[in-house]
């Protein structure tokens, strides 16, 4: 494809290019630059945590709360508790908000959904730059609100990424932190519903002649669910916040019981969006792992409606769960028994999942490239993210382990290792078609092993800090813990260490230019994208192609 | 070279099997002193409930053999495609992709594990839920960032107090670090004891791991919880919501006596408190405003 000067049809160049883009392709290669900006930082904060948390005592935040704010050195120690708490809650909210959620479903999948489905572009291009923009600026008031007093002399809001009232509110945090949290939820919240909208029209109405629903790739149905699933939560978000905002700035009193309001209801409106989200976060996630399952077990994927249907169950059931997160709060005993068996519920669909991966994999020529490597450890990771699941469903056990560590393990588990994996498993997989270049195997390999034994070693220990009853959230602990917060610190370090070699490894594939060709996977590979070029031309599909089996799911 | 892995492998399962009870067991030998965390552990802490045995007994007994037995199966099947079917040993893939009947094993499968799990989960939720007749009653109310505690007049109470964490100076052997207060809760041991529970500010929770009780402070609204610890002694808990800058540092303590150790508590209680709250209680809420 002549990309150099202009061609068949007019390409902007630079600034215009990718301020202006309406190009899908372009738009997807921003979010990935933004999930990169917002990983790296969150994960810098994870360090600075685990650091702090690495000895019993108080000793790496209080020098950071000078470094950020020139807190007076009387009052560092306090600055240092606050600024804690303002990091654990930004590490939360930049890893949800500006790491999976712009890897997976801005990257990945506004990259590929439309090549998947035999599209030219998405549905509503200029709708799809300024959801970009929308989140970027979203960034910015985030990044804003930890320079903003928030408790009263503090800076910033420590509030945890659940933002509870009355903690939440003036009581709490009077100080305008919070409002800067909550206005760039807001246009989070804004750039992932257009994006939503987006996805859904493009998917219903833009696939290639031939390709019915249930011909569709499965990374494409994963992206269908997650959509709807942010389409019907992420208003029930907007009006909580903003019910939030007036509490704080306008004398309502929603959730003040002063007034008659109640602290509970937004729990139950927060959940209603929150526990809908970690399944936003994995379910693109699963769809991509089955397509790399299948590519190097060159088989198709086994049990493609199952997959496909236990998809849309999970996300189902993942809007009628959200009090499980509330098993503590005082609800009655029945309110409890049916929260314990909804979530319990959510266990088939995902080990149906589980198998069918395996099963896909039974059978096939494996071969083990990088991308495999990833999705196998996906899968594992996200097997014993999901037992505990199991355990913490029971409400009758998680009165032990609720705000404790074994939380804090059971959702990075599912998170920090699964949904993380996914994006490094896409990465890898996508690479060369994103870029056109081939990437360095066996370093790409390395960076599994180091951040495969890095998070293990970080995560499993706090399974038993959890059992003994250590909180989350927590700057200082009794003694007893400190020999597994030890190895959990460094087993962090090893993690990042992990991504100096993603960075090297990108930066060699760009340096050494090895084409990738059109498809460097072998026959496995079936899907649309592996048809074109790499990189795709600007506009792909000028004609379409026309779908008559069942190849290209 | 096949047998020899499989035999390598069955002998590593095996050993992974029986070192799991082991290291379970150590970690429970290791939890001497109830009430506080052991150092190093790696299971639940030590009980003194009857919701603690249970609780332990679902959790060591149920479900953790169950997600063991799972995450090594899906660990096994994982290793054994892949050594099975890798490119090398299986060049040709096979077409195979649907069975029902393995998609209906795989359904059904688990639901039955759940409804195992289920019978002694939902006991257990009935027996934390529905409080027993209580002899004893005290209200909790969390602070940022300390406990305070009211027993009721008619129970030979009438009188109420904060508790704060002793500062690192203050501590005295035997203390502990984060977790000693400077006044600790009293209760009967063998008794019904019930919890009133809610906050003045912002959420809190009130938890005791050693009674495996925990309950949400919220602001507006009085929680209920119950426990009857069966074993005399100190029993520490870690606010468990976030709270802002000192949530780290608010812990709770309550001690276990005997009936008649708890009665004469009570009655120098009354006199230590009545003295001291109503001046301080007034000038603090005075200083605030």
């Amino acid at each position: 494809m002549a990309s150099s000067t202009a061609g068949a049809h007019d390409h902007p160049k630079g600034l215009r290019r990718f301020l202006f883009s309406t190009n899908h392709k372009d738009i997807g290669t921003l979010y990935l630059i933004l999930a990169v900006i917002g990983g790296l930082v969150g994960m810098l904060m994870s360090v600075a945590i685990r650091a702090e948390l690495m000895h019993p005592g108080i000793s790496v935040f209080p020098g950071l709360a000078q470094m950020l704010y020139g807190a007076d050195p009387s009052m560092a120690t306090d600055a240092g508790k606050n600024l804690y708490n303002v990091f654990i809650t930004a590490h939360g909210v930049l890893m949800i908000f500006f790491m999976v959620m712009p890897a997976l479903m801005g990257g990945f999948a506004n990259w590929f959904v439309p090549i998947m489905i035999g599209a030219p572009d998405m549905a509503f291009p200029r709708l799809n730059n300024i959801s970009f923009w929308f989140l970027a600026v979203s960034l910015i008031l985030l990044v804003m609100s930890m320079f903003v007093e928030g408790a009263p002399g503090m800076m910033g809001f420590g509030g945890g990424w659940v933002f509870y009232p009355p903690l939440s509110s003036n009581i709490g945090h009077p100080g305008p932190a919070m409002d800067f949290v909550i206005l760039s939820l807001h246009l989070a919240g804004a750039s992932s519903i257009l994006g939503s909208i987006n996805f859904i029209t493009t998917i219903f109405n833009m696939r290639a002649p031939g390709m019915t629903l249930h011909k569709m790739p499965l990374f494409a149905w994963a992206m269908l669910v997650t959509a709807f699933l942010l389409v019907l939560t992420l208003p029930v978000l907007a009006g909580a916040i903003t019910m939030l905002l007036t509490d704080r700035n306008f004398g309502t009193m929603f959730y003040d019981p002063a007034g008659g309001g109640d602290p509970l209801l937004f729990q139950h409106l927060f959940w209603f969006f929150g526990h809908p989200e970690v399944y936003v976060l994995i379910l693109p996630a699963f769809g991509l792992i089955s397509h790399i399952v299948s590519t190097f077990s060159k088989k198709p994927v086994f049990g493609y409606l199952g997959m496909a249907y236990a998809m849309v169950c999970i996300g189902f059931l993942g809007c009628i769960v959200w009090a499980h997160h509330m098993y503590t709060v005082g609800l009655s005993l029945n309110a409890q028994r049916y929260f314990v068996f909804a979530t319990m519920v959510i266990a088939v669909p995902t080990g149906i999942k589980i198998f069918s991966w395996i099963a896909t994999m039974w059978g096939g020529s494996i071969s083990f490239r990088a991308p495999m490597i990833w999705a196998i450890g996906f899968i594992f990771v996200f097997t014993m993210g999901g037992v505990t699941g199991v355990v913490l469903a029971n409400a009758s056990v998680d009165r032990q382990l609720h705000e404790t560590y074994y939380v804090v393990a059971h959702f990075h588990y599912t998170m920090s290792l699964g949904a993380v994996f996914g994006v490094f498993a896409g990465f890898y997989y996508w690479f060369p078609k994103m870029t056109g270049y081939l990437y360095n195997e066996t370093l790409s390999k390395l960076h599994f092993l180091v951040l495969f034994v890095g998070v293990n070693l970080t995560f499993f220990p706090q399974h038993f800090l959890g059992l003994a009853g250590m909180p989350r959230r927590y700057i200082d602990y009794p003694d007893a813990f400190s020999s597994w917060n030890y190895l959990s610190s460094l087993g962090a370090f090893i993690g990042a260490f992990s991504m100096l070699v993603f960075f090297y490894t990108v930066i060699e594939a760009f340096m050494k230019k090895r084409y990738a060709g059109y498809n460097p996977w072998g026959s496995g590979a079936t899907t649309l994208e592996w048809t074109l070029p790499s990189p795709p031309p600007f506009h792909q599909f000028e004609t379409l192609p026309r779908i008559t089996g069942a190849e290209h799911q | 070279m096949s047998t020899d892995t499989r035999q390598l492998f069955s002998r590593g399962a095996s050993l992974m099997a029986l070192a799991l009870p082991l290291i379970l067991s150590a970690g429970l030998a290791l939890a001497q002193v109830e009430g506080q965390p052991a150092p190093g552990g790696v299971g639940l802490p030590a009980t003194v409930t009857d919701v603690g045995h249970d609780t332990q007994f679902f959790y060591n007994g149920i479900l953790l053999p169950v997600i063991t037995f799972i995450a090594i199966s899906v660990l096994g099947l994982l290793l054994y495609v892949s050594w099975r079917f890798n490119e090398n040993s299986n060049p040709v893939p096979s077409k195979l992709t649907h069975h029902t009947g393995l998609e209906i094993v795989w359904t059904l499968v688990p639901i039955l594990i759940l409804v195992f799990i289920s019978v002694p989960s939902f006991r257990l939720l009935t027996k934390q839920v529905e409080i027993p007749e209580a002899k004893v009653t005290i209200k909790v109310t969390g602070n940022q960032w300390y406990w305070s505690y009211k027993y009721p007049e008619d129970q030979g109470g009438g009188f109420g107090f904060d508790q704060l964490m002793k500062a690192d100076a203050d501590l005295e052997p035997g203390d502990v670090r984060l977790l000693s207060v400077d006044n600790e809760a009293v209760v009967p041991v063998n008794e019904v004891v019930k919890l009133q529970i809610t906050a003045a500010d912002v959420i809190h929770s009130f938890v005791i791991p050693a009674f495996s009780i925990r309950m949400d402070a919220v602001p507006g609204r009085l929680n209920e919880t119950w426990f009857r610890a069966e074993k005399e002694g100190v029993y520490y808990g870690q606010c468990s919501k976030i709270c802002g800058k000192d949530h780290a540092f608010m812990p709770s303590a309550i001690r276990v006596v005997s009936r008649e150790k708890y009665e004469e508590w009570l009655a120098e209680a009354k006199k230590k408190y009545a003295a001291a709250e109503t001046p301080v209680k007034l000038a603090a809420s005075e200083a605030v405003r």
